[in-house]
């Protein structure tokens, strides 16, 4: 029986750790709720980080540029066109004047994530350890430049907003799917087989498995999910701007991930959670919050105890809170 | 703006970068680390600098140079040994480093504010003399002299000293070295104070042309050295300064001659140039032709 509930567990767990926020959410007051969407929305980044660096090994910084160009495809495509033609006169006349529905202009960000992944990966996947890294971040410097400063493109410096917002089950079910894909794909022949380059690059190799292919592949799909959850994070914000998608939250959500566990999916959504339910209950404690007294941190305190959480954990627990193995229900000795 | 002009302050700016990937170099030779909260010592400098602003510039100097040595002790034995000894993945080293530049950008922001504070320690040295009719900065001949004597000062170390030798040997291959009777935490605890130096010599040297000391300064000055450095080749110390030095240098006489119209694709540009570097040399512009990549992260 074992055999077959194992890995439906393994999937099971982090959905329903993502249900579970989304339920708890609609109970709460406004700006926690805004919190718990958020977290959502992380839980979806560092899936998708995820499935490339966990599986692969290879650290990437690039990713958040798929996130920034599946935001700004789905958060222009929705905006109304006369509004657009007001705050933006320079667009490119396709993003100028279409008009589409959330759901559809998310699939056409996870696609336009894919693609610039795609496009991206087919030189650096060749690429390995530090250079593969410092290739990454300058995709990422690059994306960020020219969202800064192309006018056809976006609003430039200025902030992107009037995107319509989605409610806390549209994004619940978002993270869902890229938990489900990421999933599918290391349980696929593919995923296994880049996992086995992980592991020893040269032994892979030497039984057949072509790194570079099975690295573009899990680039790709990543890539993907990246542009998903990036579309997610400007309906949920409602306005953005390019910083939002640059250094702040790379190195958050590289850390997420590392602290929940980089080997695992259960290990990318618990690291996700957890850090942001951390960061919000800290939030609220320096507004002062009653956990049976009254608690009110000085301002500047969450930063800081973050940051000393995050290298606290990596500093005695380096494989993460998860240790990188899937979540697995106690099994009684036979 | 002439060219003279532009030339003087780009090796100006490459020889600070080419400071800080020596410093950066040096700490990835011995432990594998690339430390990404090297700017952070930079910025503590740099609040030293600010709040002993009236002391005579001597004093002032010291008192940073003893600090950011300290922080940088601190760093290596509360973070990155038990690091070491648990035996953490690069990876996840690497994201340690980040936590780490995180945690202590935090404090800053907690302890000195958001908005900045202000270095007038040695201020006097960006004024100018002629010659020729080119307007040089006493700064820029302090950064490249300062920057030489540094350099070779470090070189010296490495090849004339026994911890130098040392040094070099835990470089070259950790395990063995040990084995041979290196003490590894003593190679890199030094090898940590001389990086620290550097970047004390650095939070000098920058603060003058730019006094305004926050939170997040030293996060640029990282990011560029370490392309410079990555680029350069990072196994052996003078391509990696060599690297930060080029990337200085192509910055600083871009952003001096371009106009402001079309300079801001400058990055772009340079990262496109990086992407390239790396594809057809992964081990680094100036490592030797057959080199390999040194570490897979």
């Amino acid at each position: 029986m074992s055999r077959f509930s194992a890995p439906l567990v393994e999937l099971l767990g982090p959905v329903l750790l993502l249900v579970a926020a989304a339920a708890v959410a609609g109970a709460l007051s406004s700006t926690q709720q805004l919190e718990f969407e958020n977290a959502l929305v992380m839980a979806a980044i560092v899936v998708a980080l995820y499935v490339f660096v966990g599986n692969s090994g290879v650290i990437s910084f690039g990713h958040l540029s798929f996130a920034a160009v599946g935001g700004y495809l789905s958060g222009l495509l929705t905006i109304d066109p006369q509004t657009k033609s007001f705050t933006m006169p320079g667009l490119f006349p396709f993003l100028a004047h279409a008009h589409i529905g959330v759901v559809l202009s998310l699939a056409l960000a996870a696609a336009a994530g894919g693609v610039f992944a795609l496009v991206v990966g087919l030189p650096l996947m060749r690429l390995s350890g530090l250079p593969a890294g410092i290739a990454t971040f300058a995709v990422l410097g690059i994306t960020y430049n020219v969202l800064y400063y192309w006018g056809k493109v976006g609003p430039g410096a200025q902030t992107l907003s009037d995107i319509p917002e989605v409610g806390r089950w549209t994004l619940a079910t978002g993270a869902v799917i890229t938990c489900v894909c990421a999933f599918a794909y290391q349980r696929s022949r593919f995923g296994r087989q880049l996992r086995a380059t992980r592991e020893d690059a040269a032994a892979a190799r030497a039984s057949g498995i072509d790194v570079y292919r099975q690295r573009l592949l899990s680039f790709t799909l990543s890539g993907a999910l990246a542009g998903l959850a990036g579309g997610l994070y400007v309906h949920q914000l409602g306005l953005i701007t390019p910083d939002q998608f640059y250094l702040d939250l790379t190195f958050v959500t590289l850390a997420m991930l590392v602290v929940g566990g980089s080997g695992s999916l259960w290990g990318a959504v618990v690291g996700a959670l957890s850090i942001s339910a951390l960061n919000s209950f800290l939030g609220d404690a320096e507004n002062t919050v009653h956990i049976g007294f009254r608690l009110t941190l000085p301002n500047g305190t969450r930063l800081v105890t973050i940051g000393a959480v995050m290298a606290l954990v990596l500093i005695l627990r380096p494989s993460g809170l998860t240790g990188g193995r899937e979540l697995s229900l106690p099994r009684r000795r036979a | 703006m002439n060219w003279g002009q532009a030339i003087a302050d780009a090796i100006a700016l490459g020889s600070l970068y080419g400071l800080v990937a020596v410093g950066i170099g040096l700490v990835f030779g011995v432990m594998r680390l690339i430390n990404f909260a090297y700017g952070e010592l930079i910025t503590a400098g740099g609040y030293v600098l600010a709040y002993t602003s009236g002391w005579p510039p001597v004093l002032a100097i010291i008192a940073c140079v003893a600090a950011v040595i300290a922080l940088a002790l601190v760093q290596e034995r509360v973070a990155f040994r038990p690091l070491r000894r648990s035996g953490a993945t690069p990876a996840t080293m690497l994201v340690a480093t980040f936590a780490v530049s995180f945690l202590l950008q935090a404090i800053y922001l907690l302890a000195f504010g958001s908005r900045g504070q202000i270095v007038s320690t040695l201020g006097h040295l960006n004024t100018a003399f002629t010659i020729d009719g080119v307007d040089i900065r006493w700064i820029v001949v302090a950064t490249v002299a300062t920057g030489v004597t540094l350099l070779a000062a470090t070189a010296a170390l490495l090849n004339r000293t026994s911890i130098g030798l040392h040094i070099r040997a835990a470089a070259a291959d950790f395990r063995t070295a040990r084995i041979l009777g290196v003490r590894a935490n003593r190679v890199i605890g030094f090898s940590f104070v001389v990086a620290g130096f550097l970047a004390a010599a650095v939070s000098v040297l920058y603060t003058v042309s730019n006094p305004l000391v926050q939170p997040q300064m030293g996060v640029p000055i990282t990011i560029f050295a370490l392309v410079g450095v990555v680029v350069g080749g990072l196994d052996r110390l003078w391509s990696a300064a060599f690297g930060g030095f080029a990337v200085g240098f192509v910055y600083g006489m871009c952003g001096d001659l371009l106009s402001s119209q079309s300079s801001v694709y400058l990055p772009s540009v340079v990262y496109g140039a990086v992407i390239v570097v790396l594809l057809l040399r992964p081990a680094g512009l100036f490592a030797p032709l057959r080199a390999r990549v040194v570490e897979r992260v």
